[in-house]
């Protein structure tokens, strides 16, 4: 590309080492390439690439502590979350709920739910405060998460959270989480010749109803029949 | 923010207006529709109609056209306790008033996490990056002159959809139910023509989709499903995506849960494992009875619904009668519906209709007379892999109530002998 030769230097080495070391192509060969497109500027992944993972590949430069993001919180997201995280209207509980996962009624939260610190990082960053995303600073989203990882007692109130301390947060809820195994747990809704004539124990009794709870909006859509 | 994963409470019931439909009466003693009788001329036929009088409106009154005004009911329903805010909740897809398979993209079921990006398509970019061997910006001028480009219809389905029944039957209507869902015809590029430009890097094994909206929707997809069949489009149904479908572009990720096709699309990472981000595990994973989660449930399992009867289309005639619905399968094609009308004691298999392609809705019928006894009438779909669509019990089994996603369970609808049609749950 002829555009390269105005790139920083930086990108250059970015770009060009890869194609060097990686065999390219090993998808498609580059002369099928249809050439669409332009090279990436790094001020422009720059701006975008704010993605975190678990191991914290992506957290920025920075911190933020408990204190100060006590206040943030109160100002910036209180409203919907309550005080304390516990949730105003029908807005997220943030807060709580251990030990409920496996009740009649399991509350998710951060503390209860939550499987990794950095993902609250990411979140907060890219989306929060809700309707005025991407508002609060690098430091001020490490606070925030602070504060909301000592409203689960997950953090001492003398936390400071950053790249640095992020590995010594330990999530409750860490290993509760198994890949998808239906294949292997659910083996048993494959291949089965269905039933097709006197299935079940005796004649199928009613056992619930929708108009005993009575909960669907009013719908006011019947078709105009004569 | 509250995704739509929390049963109601049975005490907001004295908020909410009473559900279904007016109750007795609903059936015509009539076997047809028309009125009239052999001593009773039938005015529709004999008085001389307005429409059939004067002057209709001129080709320029409605450059964009809307359906009949009759039709004014034929709309997505929100669910106002459902969640906190409508700028991050969901709406539904009125299946009971729709034919064939192809939804029309004004009824397309939303589910928005920040509200409806309003982009500016010349000031639209996607970026791809990462783990390749050059990361490139496209414009979607540069995206419609890439080679390859394809129309696939598909179903897009929330894994939320049919969340509230997990408990016990509580919506009436299949719009609420099963109405988290859309079956559409994309145009776009495969995602791998993309990828192939930019050059994957060694390590390449997992791909994050990225959106442009106020949520900066994020989800971890694996590089063999993006190389397989994953699309970026910017069509639907022939013409460009609806605003909250994602315009101007959006991924298509065929047969897998509705919350991997980013909308409003604007980033593709390249990485070597998944991010975990809040939508992959705080939301749309599946918690299990012992208080564990499944996640990357990506796949929809094979599912389906009958559509009329239904509690917001029932049957309102005795004799000849239509019984219709619709099944799908992310896993491929459906390849049987069998109908009950006993609440699962026997089973009869349904006539398919139209096209019958693998990850799309499949119509199914069963065209039968209707004493106007009492009717428990439910539908399984089998899909082309074997999978049988389990009844709730058995589903219940395995994952609990807690689950909120992936409840692929039999419906079963009571059809009353006055035609009245309820959701029930049947032993």
């Amino acid at each position: 590309m002829s555009k390269s030769r105005k790139l920083p230097a930086l990108l250059v080495a970015l770009v060009a080492l890869p194609l060097l070391t990686s065999g390219a192509g090993a998808e498609q060969p580059a002369s099928k390439r249809s050439g669409l497109g332009r090279l990436a500027h790094p001020d422009e992944i720059r701006a975008w690439d704010i993605d975190v993972r678990p191991d914290g590949q992506g957290l920025p430069a920075g911190s933020g502590s408990v204190r100060d993001g006590e206040a943030l919180f109160q100002e910036r997201c209180a409203t919907c979350h309550g005080d304390f995280g516990e949730g105003t209207g029908r807005f997220p509980v943030l807060a709580g709920g251990r030990g409920s996962l496996d009740k009649e009624s399991p509350i998710k939260t951060v503390g209860s739910f939550w499987p990794y610190a950095a993902t609250l990082y990411d979140y907060v960053r890219r989306a929060k405060p809700y309707g005025n995303a991407r508002s609060l600073s690098d430091d001020e989203v490490y606070a925030v998460a602070a504060y909301v990882l000592s409203l689960n007692d997950v953090v001492k109130d003398d936390f400071v959270f950053s790249r640095e301390t992020l590995l010594t947060i330990s999530m409750p809820n860490a290993a509760g989480f198994r890949d998808d195994d239906r294949m292997a747990s659910e083996k048993h809704f494959w291949a089965r010749s269905p039933c097709m004539k006197t299935c079940g124990k005796g004649p199928a009794r009613i056992v619930g109803r929708a108009g005993a709870i009575d909960v669907t909006p009013d719908a006011k859509d019947r078709p105009r029949g004569e | 923010m509250s995704g739509p994963d929390r049963p109601p409470s049975f005490s907001r019931r004295s908020l909410l207006g009473k559900a279904g439909l007016a109750g007795a009466g609903l059936v015509a003693t009539a076997t047809t529709g028309a009125r009239g009788a052999s001593g009773t001329p039938d005015p529709a036929i004999t008085d001389i109609q307005d429409w059939n009088r004067y002057l209709g409106d001129g080709v320029d009154k409605a450059p964009y056209g809307k359906p009949s005004k009759h039709e004014a009911h034929v709309i997505r329903r929100n669910v106002s306790w459902f969640t906190a805010d409508t700028a991050s909740s969901i709406n539904f897809t009125p299946l009971h008033a729709l034919e064939g398979v192809v939804t029309p993209n004004g009824l397309c079921f939303e589910r928005h996490h920040s509200g409806v990006a309003d982009i500016d398509p010349a000031k639209h970019r996607l970026m791809v990056h990462g783990l390749v061997e050059k990361p490139l910006v496209f414009a979607l001028d540069d995206l419609k002159r890439f080679p390859g480009r394809v129309n696939r219809l598909y179903f897009l389905e929330c894994s939320a959809n049919s969340g509230m029944e997990w408990r016990g039957a509580q919506m009436n209507g299949c719009q609420y139910t099963h109405g988290m869902i859309h079956n559409v015809w994309y145009t776009g590029i495969p995602l791998r023509s993309l990828l192939a430009e930019a050059g994957l890097r060694p390590g390449a094994r997992w791909l994050l989709a990225e959106g442009a909206d106020a949520a900066a929707m994020t989800r971890s997809i694996p590089l063999e499903k993006a190389l397989k069949d994953c699309i970026v489009a910017w069509a639907m149904n022939g013409e460009a995506l609806r605003p909250e479908q994602g315009y101007p572009l959006r991924i298509v990720v065929p047969g897998w849960e509705g919350s991997l096709w980013v909308k409003w699309l604007r980033r593709i990472k390249v990485g070597d494992q998944p991010w975990q981000h809040r939508e992959e595990t705080s939301k749309y994973t599946d918690l299990m009875a012992d208080g564990r989660s499944r996640r990357f449930t990506w796949v929809m399992d094979a599912k389906s619904v009958i559509t009329s009867p239904s509690p917001q289309a029932p049957f309102r005639h005795r004799g000849a009668n239509v019984l219709t619905g619709l099944a799908w399968s992310g896993r491929g094609r459906i390849t049987r519906v069998d109908v009950s009308i006993d609440g699962g004691r026997n089973w009869t298999t349904a006539r398919l209709d139209g096209p019958v392609l693998p990850m799309s809705l499949t119509r199914f019928y069963l065209d039968f007379d209707w004493d106007g006894r009492e009717m428990l009438v439910q539908s399984r779909a089998m899909d082309e892999t074997g999978y049988l669509q389990p009844n709730k019990a058995d589903l219940r089994k395995i994952r609990g109530i807690n689950s909120a996603y992936h409840n692929n369970a039999i419906q079963t609808w009571r059809v009353m002998p006055g035609g009245e049609t309820e959701n029930v749950e049947v032993s």
